[in-house]
Formats: C-alpha cells, structure tokens, sequence
C-alpha cells in the first residue's frame, strides 16, 4: 500500500511484517523512531508473538537479541553512532556465532567531538566484523532491505546490518510502496535455526577455540559471505519477482554504460549524485554513477566490471580513516587493481555536511577536467582548519580544537545551510 | 519540482507543519518530500523543515537552498535568521503576523517582490481562536494552499486528519480554512488556483 | 540425558542421606542426578567454582525437570568445562561475552516465552563477570525482573586472567594488582568493594541468597527455591580459589566453613528487598583462624604481624554479625546443616 510516511515509521512497519519474535530497544538518535514505532506496534498487538524488551544499554541490546536468537527466536534491534560501537564487542560476537539477527543502523557520525547528525563513520568501523552491510538508497529501498536481509541472514545464519542514513532517510517523509503481509510471508518463511539451545538435544554454544580450529570458524565466515555474494542478486531478483520492484542487489550502475567519469557512492547521496549526472550528461559530460548497495561482502567482481571501461573512478564517500583517507575507496581501489585508473577519494557530508548539487557539480566539473587530487575534502572551510593550525603554532596552550572552530565558524542557528 | 523552506521555533510544529504538506500533495497523486534541518534543538531555537514537491521521484537529498516558497511561522526571526536567503525571484513569501508588511520592517521588500506572492495572516491568533493553543502550522498552510494554490484544501483537510487526530484535527482544519478565507480575501488577483 | 552416576561420584553426604527421606536427600546423593557439569573438565584441584556449579546446577536441573538453558559469562567456568570438543556440559549452553550474560539470558527467557516453551533459564558467572564487567547488564536484568536465575560464584578476584583484583576482592587481600609492596603495603585497600546481594536486594528482586561450597545442602535447597519464583533471583556463592588465595586445595572446604563461621561471608536471604532469613553460626572463630590458612593474607602475619589491619578486618566480621544477626537463632527455612 502506498504511504505518505516517515522512513522510520516505514522501516518499522517493515520489521514487523518480518512477523519478529524479539526485538530489542536502546534509544539513541537517530533510531530512536524506528524503535518507538515497533514498541507501539507490539503494544497495540499488531506484531504478535512478539517481545519487546527495553534494555539499559546497546551492548545488552544486541546481547538479549544474541540470547533470543540462539534459543530459535527472529531477533532484531537497531542502533546508530556511539550505540554502535558500544555494542561493538556483541558485534562480533553475534557473527562469530553465526546468528542471523538483523540490525538497523541510522547511520549517525562517532564523536568526539559529539555530533548527531549523518555520516557512515558508524557502520564502516564495522565493516570487518562479519555482519553483511546493505546501504539503503532510499526509503523505499530500506523497506525492501530489511525484508530480504532477514531472509539473506536466516539462509546463510549470518547477522546483517541494514544502513540508513540519519535523518536524511530516517527522518524524511516520502512516498513508500509498504507490502502486504502475505506478500512478505510468501517471501520470507519462518525461521528455522541452524543451531538451537534445547533442552531435548543439549549443544554447547561458545566454546573456547584454540589455535588449531580457529582460523576455519573464521574462513568459514568468509566463506559465507562469499556465498552471499550469489545469494544477494538471487533473493533481490526473487523479491523483484514477487514485488515488483527493483530493491537491492550488489550494486546499480546509473548511466554508466559508457561513461569517462563514474562516481560511487554508498546510501542516499546516491540520489543527489543521479541528479547531477542527469544533468550533466544532458550537458555532454561522460559521467554516470555506481551506487554500491552491499558493502560487506564487498563485491569485487561487480565492482570492477562496471568500472573497467571508465577513465577515472571519484568515490564520494561520508566517511575517513585518518591518517589514510578513503575507507569505501580502498575497497573500490582493490576491486580495480591492475586497470590502471586513477581512483579519487572525495571525503564528503562528516558529521551531516550536506553534500549539495552545487558542490557536486563543481566537483564532477575538475574530475571531467582531470584536476582532482588522489584525496579531496568536499566543502573543507580551508580557512577555519589554517586559522586553527597557526592557533596551535602560535602557542602550546592552544585549547579543545572543536571549540576553536565553532568559534571561528560563528554562530549556527542563523545560517541556512 | 516545487521547494519550500519552513522557519519556526522549536515547538512551534514546524516538522509537523512540512509533513502535513507532504502528505496532502501525496494526496493529491504528486511525489513529495520533507524532512526536518536534522538539529537536536530545543524548545524555542530557530529551526527549519524542508518539503519538495514533483510530479516525478524526487531523489534529491539535500537541503533546500533555493525555495519557491517559504513559510515563516516566527516573524521574530526576520531579524536572526537571513530567512530569505535562495529565495526564487518570484518566490513565495508567508509570514504569520498581525502586524502589516511595513510593521515587519519589510517595506523594501515590497519594492522587489512582486506583491501578490507576498501575504501576512495572524496564524496564531486564528490557532488560538479555533484550536485554543498558539500552534499556527495547520492555519499557516491553509494560507499557503490560497496563496500559491499548489495543494488544495481537501488533500490539506486529509493531511490534517493524517496528523491530528478527532477533535483537535476538525479544530486545526477549522483554523486552516479561515486563513484559506484571508489569504484569499487579500490578495489582489483573487484566488490563483 | 540420563546418565547413570557412579556410586563413587555421589557426595559426602550419602551416607547421611540414607536416614532422610527421598525428598530430603541432596539432588547430589541420587544416582539419577543430571551430573550437568560432567567429569572430565580442566578445573584445578580444589576448585570451589567446579564444586558449587555442579551442585547449583543439578539442583536447578532437577527443579527444571531438565528442561533448562544455561548461559555463562568468561571466565573459569567457561574456560575450564568447554576445552572443545570435550565439552562438560550435559545441559543446552551458551557463553557469549565477558559483560553480557544477564543480557544473553534475557534474549534466552524472552524467546522460550515468545514460543510458548516453559524452558527455565539459568546465567552464571564469577565475581568478575558480575560484580564489575557484567554488573549493567545484571542490573538491567534485575531492574527488568526477566525470568532468570543468576549464579555468581565468588572467589574474590579475576582467577582466569591470573588473580588481579575485582570489586570483590576483601581488602588486605594479595592479588596481582594488589601486591603487598609500596603504596600498599597491605594489600587491596580497605573501604572499597560493592556487596552485590545487597544491590541486588535493593532492585526488590523476588528473591536475593548467599550461598556456601560449605554448606551444600543448603545450596541446593535455595537453589531449589529460588526455582519455584519466577522473575530476576540472584544466589551469590563463596567458592574458594586454592590457587588465587594460595590455599591447600584440600582446605576449600574448610575455608568457605571458616569464613562463614568467622562472619566474613554471611549468609542470607531475602526476598522482595527484605531479609528473610540466615543461617546462624554456632560460635565466631576469630578472623585469623581464617586468613592464616591464605597465602594472600600471609603479609598480615610476617614481622612484624600487622594487628591493626587484622583487627580491622576482624571489624568488619564482627559487623556482619551485628548486621545479619548471625549468632541468633538461624531463621533459614531451607534446611540447617551441621557445620
């Protein structure tokens, strides 16, 4: 049925037609809404059996989804940011036990300094965790995602992470198409464990493993993720059968056929960028864009033919890891090694910079001209950043550099963007 | 693709008051979008909601920069906010106010902006008179369905219902009907739609 | 699961067992016992942990109807039963993480109810993984009241990563973070510690216990209570470490005994936030009696004998006595074994 309704809203309304046995709840901007939504659902009854525990703190979010899952239950919880990486060690737990719990996360910069807004800081400081990572582009497509990402965890008993982007998905009010529930229980059966606690057939779950089995758990992680790689287009291809609709798979090339310039991108910033390239394709510019919808696995093969004909590679990406640069463009690097491009990485949108058609089309304009550097900083306040390292030059006790630069900045609430 | 930037204070349903208008052009069969300015602002702060409005998808994600409307719910922050700024040439302009135009300090305004995409109504007043509480969202886009004709009341009459909820939602309706009526008694053309 | 147990492998109390009716005998005597902490596992000689979660266990199994989950923190317990593939453990088991157990427990107990299973859950841990690392997860379950019995076996301090101090760690005592030398010449500080029974009371939790490796019987009998209440229980066991207190295994009985009998570790229960009962000492045995069995408090009795420190401690005995009238008659309904 076609809705007028907040992602959030929407994404729970998708969670609970996954008929969810347990879900979890730890309050944290932006996922807040999905959450409340769920909570709401149980309450009223819609979502049955079902339990909705609130918890004192993510790491005991994702522990009592990893308790529930283990004894057979369909678990969820969702987080974002700080959330994240205090449940960081459950993270890794929940795959190491290879439990097929789904997560959203409402993708939300890491302080410090302490920032609410969006960026893919959170989710890519788990990309080696062995949860597969599904980037929603937009609303809609975080619906879809979450139904075959229950789906996707449950046939290869592997935990996934649906992304959204804070706020800007989470938060907006748009049209989505939400599916009926025989539809999705036509999609998605009910869960059947690989490994169960019962008392009936009693199995030891969480052993110590020693040097001389440890690395073949671990292979056999990889090895999972490398059958998700068949499995994704396979199930996306199955749910555009039954729903109609073109939602997820690896990646979506966007008039990228023949184009000099591709740009990549993870999430809804993929949207402004088709923007753009409409535009200036419609200019003459040979541009088009790849939007990598799952990032873990990473498909390397699908990555690199969409990319082999192309002159250059720009990865936009809301994301960095210090002291190296792209995180997203490591990987895209990696995907075409040996083709000699020039892969660039624009670090763009931390801490909710809004990526703007304006900035973008500059940006693509010095790609097409082959002026971009190896690493750029899209909208950096150059200014700032120099005022605040000649503050430190200037004196050893130059205090909190955050606060510096709110200082120079000035005052937010008066200014538009 | 129509944009339209809200500015209000928080607590004022400024969020709420872009949602509702997204949902009434989804009513009426259009794409639209709206989202808040993403702040953790309290009670009181200077903020903005987004809504875009298309006959096509709308994939665009970033804020709105260049509105062909905006909806001022505060008129206290003409003189904080640079409220204005990528406003079309021939934009839209609501402002919810009992006082005139030249009482806002708005007089030169005047000069540049053709006046009929220009209109004032107590929002407020007519929020407190039918819903008993200063919340002039649901009045103010009664006013902008007359000013721009972009929505029409019945689908901004869904919305209201979609957000509201019994009496409180035929109370916001009542308030979004009279500034329909004042906007539309004001302006010089008469109603554009 | 039945598993015939030697005749050998039944406890000390058999014989005694013999006069008592069949439903007055320790779960441990019958030959039908569950034996769900299997022989076999890699706990060192003396092991109170190994020797109060095989009697806490079957209790709970037995009170189950073997229909029961177990999940466990890190720690010895873990480490020393599931040297896979020789896992010990006869029940469905599950260890997830060092802090989470509570948490993990929760998820257990809310997916039996969400089946329509009556499948009991059972969390255990040591001191570390309750009373510090573990502590917000094992609040949360308190506060939640979920349907989970929590186990703590305390030996006072972190055993499995070489004896450093935990919160429950008794001032003056020697761990590897808490040397005797310098700064702190006599140990692990005075005045600092949590008592978790107590924290747990104050969540009015249905049911709070302290149990003994010395009193086993009386283990298993609030063990066995604690099974028959639904909602949050906490039973918090002293389990004397021979290696972490540098103590004679042979002597781990008798020290849980001494420290009893000293008033160091009271033991108690309370239900719904108010103490209910405790089990009563027939005479105080001074502090010392028990601390010179330990080498972790060997620094007290080197020259010169610290008497201030061992007075202090013997305060803090004398306190627990006072606080939990431990020389009046013992009010326990779970049965009063001879000491």
């Amino acid at each position: 049925m076609l809705k007028q309704i907040e992602g959030s809203q929407a994404i729970a309304e998708a969670i609970g037609l996954c008929r969810p046995e347990v879900i979890c709840a730890y309050p944290i901007t932006p996922q807040t809404h999905i959450v409340e939504g769920l909570g709401q659902m149980v309450d009223r009854g819609e979502i049955q059996p079902c339990e909705f525990i609130n918890v004192e703190s993510e790491f005991a979010a994702l522990s009592v989804a990893i308790g529930a899952s283990a004894a057979g239950a369909r678990s969820y919880t969702a987080t974002a940011s700080q959330g994240l990486l205090f449940m960081a060690e459950a993270v890794y737990n929940a795959s190491g036990l290879g439990l097929p719990i789904v997560m959203t996360i409402g993708n939300r910069a890491i302080g410090a300094p302490i920032n609410i807004w969006n960026d893919h800081q959170d989710s890519l400081s788990m990309r080696d965790s062995g949860w597969i990572q599904l980037y929603a582009e937009t609303n809609q497509e975080a619906v879809d995602l979450h139904i075959q990402a229950f789906r996707l965890a449950e046939e290869l008993s592997v935990p996934v992470m649906v992304c959204v982007d804070g706020f800007i998905l989470t938060h907006a009010y748009e049209r989505v198409d939400i599916p009926a529930q025989a539809q999705v229980d036509a999609y998605l059966p009910p869960f059947e464990p690989r490994q169960l606690l019962d008392p009936i057939h009693p199995v030891t779950i969480g052993a110590m493993v020693g040097p001389e089995a440890f690395m073949e758990v671990r292979y056999l992680a990889h090895y999972k993720q490398m059958q998700a790689l068949g499995l994704i287009p396979e199930l996306a291809e199955e749910f555009q059968q039954q729903f109609g609709r073109d939602s997820g798979d690896l990646i979506k090339p966007y008039r990228s056929d023949d184009a000099d310039t591709i740009v990549v991108a993870l999430g809804s910033v993929n949207g402004t960028i088709k923007d753009v390239v409409d535009e200036l394709c419609d200019a003459g510019m040979s541009i088009g864009s790849l939007a990598i919808c799952t990032y873990r696995p990473f498909p390397h093969k699908a990555v690199r033919s969409a990319l082999e004909h192309a002159k250059r590679i720009v990865v936009v990406e809301k994301s960095l890891a210090i002291g190296i640069g792209g995180i997203v463009a490591t990987d895209v690097q990696m995907a075409v090694a040996g083709l000699h491009k020039p892969v660039h990485t624009v670090v763009a949108g931390l801490g909710g910079r809004p990526i703007t058609r304006d900035s973008l089309r500059k940006l693509f304009h010095r790609a097409d001209a082959g002026h971009l550097e190896r690493l750029e900083f899209l909208d950096l306040k150059h200014d700032v950043v120099h005022e605040e390292i000649a503050r430190m030059e200037a004196a050893r006790r130059s205090g909190p550099i955050a606060e510096n630069i709110l200082h120079s900045v000035g005052t937010v609430a008066s200014q538009i963007r | 693709m129509f944009q339209v930037r809200i500015h209000g204070r928080g607590g004022q349903g400024v969020v709420t008051a872009a949602e509702m208008l997204s949902i009434a052009a989804f009513v009426e069969g259009k794409h639209s979008q709206a989202f808040p300015s993403f702040g953790s602002e309290r009670m009181g702060a200077p903020v903005m909601a987004f809504c875009r409005i298309d006959a096509k998808e709308i994939r665009l994600r970033e804020p709105v920069l260049t509105p062909d409307a905006l909806i001022i719910q505060d008129p206290g922050l003409l003189h904080q906010v640079n409220l204005f700024e990528g406003l079309a040439e021939r934009g839209y302009i609501l402002i919810n106010s009992n006082h005139s135009l030249s009482e806002l300090g708005l007089d030169t305004f005047l000069q540049t902006h053709p006046g009929e995409r220009i209109s004032v109504i107590p929002a407020s007043e007519l929020a407190l008179k039918y819903v008993g509480r200063p919340l002039p969202n649901a009045a103010l886009l009664g006013g902008f369905s007359a000013l721009t004709g972009l929505i029409q009341m019945e689908a901004l009459q869904t919305a209201i219902r979609q957000k509201f909820s019994g009496k409180i939602a035929e109370q916001n309706i009542a308030a979004a009907q009279a500034a329909f009526a004042q906007v539309q008694a004001t302006l010089p053309g008469g109603n554009p739609c | 699961m039945e598993t015939t147990i030697k005749f050998y492998q039944t406890d000390t109390f058999t014989v005694g067992n013999r006069l008592l009716s069949e439903q007055e005998r320790s779960v441990q005597a019958g030959m039908q016992r569950t034996n769900a902490l299997n022989s076999g596992h890699r706990a060192c000689q003396g092991c109170g942990e190994a020797l109060g979660a095989r009697f806490a266990v079957d209790a709970a199994m037995r009170a189950a109807g073997n229909d029961l989950i177990a999940c466990n923190a890190t720690g010895c317990l873990e480490v020393f039963s599931t040297p896979y593939p020789e896992s010990s453990w006869q029940l469905p088991w599950i260890h997830s993480l060092f802090g989470n157990t509570p948490a993990v427990a929760t998820g257990v107990a809310a997916a039996q109810r969400v089946k329509g299973k009556t499948t009991r859950v059972l969390a255990q841990g040591g001191d570390g993984g309750t009373t510090d690392i573990g502590f917000g997860c094992l609040s949360g379950m308190f506060e939640r009241n979920d349907d989970v019995l929590y186990i703590c076996y305390d030996n006072e301090a972190y055993m499995n990563t070489g004896v450093q101090r935990s919160s429950a760690t008794p001032p003056a005592a020697r761990t590897a973070t808490t040397v005797p030398i310098g700064q702190h010449p006599n140990g692990n500080v005075f005045g600092k510690g949590k008592n978790v029974p107590l924290i747990a009371m104050a969540h009015e939790i249905p049911y709070v216990a302290t149990a003994s490796v010395a009193d086993l019987r009386d283990l298993e009998a609030k063990v066995t209570k604690a099974m028959a209440i639904h909602g949050a229980r906490y039973i918090h066991i002293h389990v004397p470490c021979p290696l972490g207190w540098g103590a004679d295994p042979a002597h781990t009985i008798k020290l849980a005994r001494l420290a009893i009998e000293s008033g160091l570790f009271p033991v108690f229960e309370a239900e719904h936030g108010e103490i209910t009962g405790h089990r009563a000492i027939r005479a105080q045995v001074p502090v010392e009696d028990y601390l010179k069995l330990q080498k972790r408090f060997a620094h007290l009795f080197r020259n010169p004998k610290q008497v201030a420190v061992i007075a202090q401690l013997q305060a803090i005995a004398d306190r627990n006595i006072r606080r939990f009238k431990l020389l009046e008659k013992s009010s326990l309904n779970t049965g009063e074994a001879a000491v």
